[in-house]
C-alpha cells in the first residue's frame, strides 16, 4: 500500500507492507537514531514525535501514520545538541544507547511544559529505561538545561 | 510476531462491524497488546478515521470515544474534575507517556484484561459501554460477557453525585499492577472494585452496611477485612494470592480514608 508521510519536514511517498511498523519505515528512510531496544513497548528507545506527540514507533503501524507528520532526532539536531551537552556534563551518558529516545521524550516534555517540577520530569521520562544510570544524572542534566534556557530568555 | 495481510481505515461503524464478523479480522485499537501476540490477521481494522477520539460532555452524561488515548484520559479536565483526579491516577503509572499516547480506552476495555487499571476505574464509575450492534450495556455486564464480534463505540458515564479514589500497587514503576483498587460513592451507595487479582476486576457493594455514615476507621477496617476475605485472588509471577489479599486490605483502607477526606473538602 501507498503512504504519504511528512518526515522531518519533508514529504515522503512510499510503498509499504500493511504490517510494516513505523520504526522499520523510519529506519528504511535512513533515520537510524530510531532504535529497537525491547520490542515489548516498554523501553522508550524508539520514541518519535507524531503530530508533536511522543509515541513508540515500534508499536504503531506505518500505515496509520499516512498523512501525519513524524519528527525523529535527525530532525531536531539543534535542540538535541543543546540538551545532550547538559546530560553529558552530568556524566549521565554511559553506554549512550538510551539517549536518542530519552532526548526525544525530554524535548516533547519541554514542548508541553516549559517549567516542569522534578516530579513532572521523572513522571514524563518514566517510560525511558536506562540500565547504566539511576536516572539522577539525567534529572540533573535536564534541570541544568532548563535553567540555561531560562537564562537565555532573561538575557535576550 | 503480528502478521497483517490487509489494513483498512474504515469509513463507518457499519464497515467496521461487517469486517469484524470474520474472525480472521480484528479491530486493532491502539495495537499495543495485539502486537505482543503471535498471530496472523487477515484484515486489521483501524477506527482512527471515525472521530471517536473525543471526550464530550452531555447534559447528564460524559461520552468517551473508543479511540480516546489513555493520555487523553490523564489530561482531560472534565473527567478529572468529575473524578477528583482518580482518572489520572488510574492511568499515569501505565508504562510511559509515549505508550499512553497510543493505547486507547476502547482497546483497554474490549480485551477485559485482568491487569487493566482502566477497567477497574470505569467499573468504579459504574459506566456503560456502547456497542455498535449490542447497544448500551452496563460495564459490569460487559466485563463478564464473552467477547463478541462487535464494535465498541464509546463509554458513557452517567453523571451522579460521586466521590471516587483510585489506588494501585506495583512492584516497580511503569510495570503491570499487582493489585488495583477503586472505591466510590455514587449517590449514597459505596462500592469497592478490585482488579489485577490477577483475574479481572470485580465490584463489591457494601451490602451489609459495614460502613458508618462518618466513614470511621473501624467501619472501614471492617469492610476492608470483609472484602479481602470474600474476594478471589490468584498467584502469578508478580505476587501470590495471599500477598494480594493482604495488600487489598491496605489499599481498601487507604482508599476509603482518602475518600473520607475528599468528602470533607
Amino acid at each position: 500500500m501507498n503512504v504519504k508521510i511528512n518526515l522531518n519536514g519533508k514529504d515522503i511517498e512510499a510503498l509499504i507492507e500493511p504490517d510494516m511498523l513505523l520504526i522499520d519505515f523510519l529506519r528504511s528512510q535512513g533515520c537510524f537514531s530510531v532504535k529497537r531496544g525491547c520490542d515489548t513497548s516498554n523501553c522508550g528507545l524508539c520514541t518519535v514525535l507524531a503530530d508533536e506527540k511522543p509515541i513508540l514507533s515500534c508499536s504503531v503501524l506505518a500505515a496509520r501514520m499516512n498523512g501525519h507528520c513524524i519528527v525523529t532526532l535527525e530532525g531536531l539536531q539543534k535542540e538535541a545538541q543543546g540538551l545532550a551537552e547538559f546530560i553529558a556534563d552530568q556524566g549521565a551518558e554511559q553506554c549512550g544507547f538510551c539517549n536518542p529516545g530519552m532526548m526525544m521524550n525530554a524535548i516533547a516534555l519541554l514542548k508541553e511544559n516549559a517549567h516542569p517540577s522534578d516530579e513532572e520530569i521523572l513522571d514524563y521520562l518514566a517510560g525511558n529505561l536506562c540500565r547504566c544510570s539511576g536516572y539522577e544524572g539525567q534529572l540533573r542534566g535536564m534541570k541544568a538545561y532548563i535553567a540555561y534556557l531560562e537564562q537565555g530568555k532573561e538575557n535576550s | 510476531m503480528l502478521d497483517i495481510k490487509n489494513y483498512v481505515k474504515v469509513q463507518s461503524l457499519e464497515e467496521a462491524y461487517e469486517l469484524c464478523q470474520d474472525r480472521k479480522n480484528i479491530i486493532i485499537g491502539g495495537m499495543l497488546w495485539l502486537k505482543m501476540q503471535n498471530r496472523s490477521v487477515e484484515t486489521a481494522i483501524d477506527l482512527c478515521d471515525l472521530g471517536l477520539d473525543t471526550i464530550v460532555e452531555k447534559e447528564n452524561e460524559i461520552h468517551v470515544g473508543a479511540m480516546v488515548t489513555l493520555r487523553q484520559l490523564e489530561q482531560d479536565h472534565l473527567l478529572n474534575d468529575y473524578t477528583y483526579g482518580a482518572m489520572k491516577e488510574s492511568v499515569r503509572h501505565i508504562v510511559g507517556v509515549q505508550f499512553r499516547n497510543l493505547a486507547t480506552v476502547g482497546g483497554s476495555l474490549f480485551g477485559r484484561y485482568g491487569f487493566s487499571d482502566v477497567l477497574t476505574m470505569f467499573m468504579a464509575l459504574d459506566a456503560y459501554v456502547e456497542l455498535y450492534h449490542g447497544g448500551i450495556i452496563p460495564i459490569q455486564e460487559f466485563a463478564n460477557m464473552r467477547p463478541t464480534p462487535d464494535v465498541l463505540v464509546r463509554i458513557i458515564i452517567k453523571k451522579s453525585p460521586l466521590h471516587v479514589v483510585y489506588m494501585s500497587q506495583r512492584n516497580t514503576k511503569t510495570d503491570f499492577p499487582v493489585l488495583t483498587c477503586a472505591v466510590s460513592q455514587i449517590n449514597s451507595d459505596y462500592t469497592c472494585t478490585i482488579g489485577a487479582r490477577p483475574l479481572k476486576a470485580v465490584t463489591f457493594k457494601d451490602e451489609n452496611h459495614l460502613l458508618d455514615s462518618s466513614l470511621s476507621d473501624e467501619s472501614i477496617e471492617a469492610l476492608a477485612n470483609d472484602i479481602a476475605q470474600k474476594a478471589v485472588f490468584g498467584s502469578n509471577l508478580r505476587g501470590s494470592a495471599d500477598y494480594r489479599r493482604r495488600i487489598s486490605k491496605v489499599l481498601i483502607r487507604r482508599a476509603f480514608q482518602q475518600l473520607r477526606e475528599e468528602k470533607k473538602s
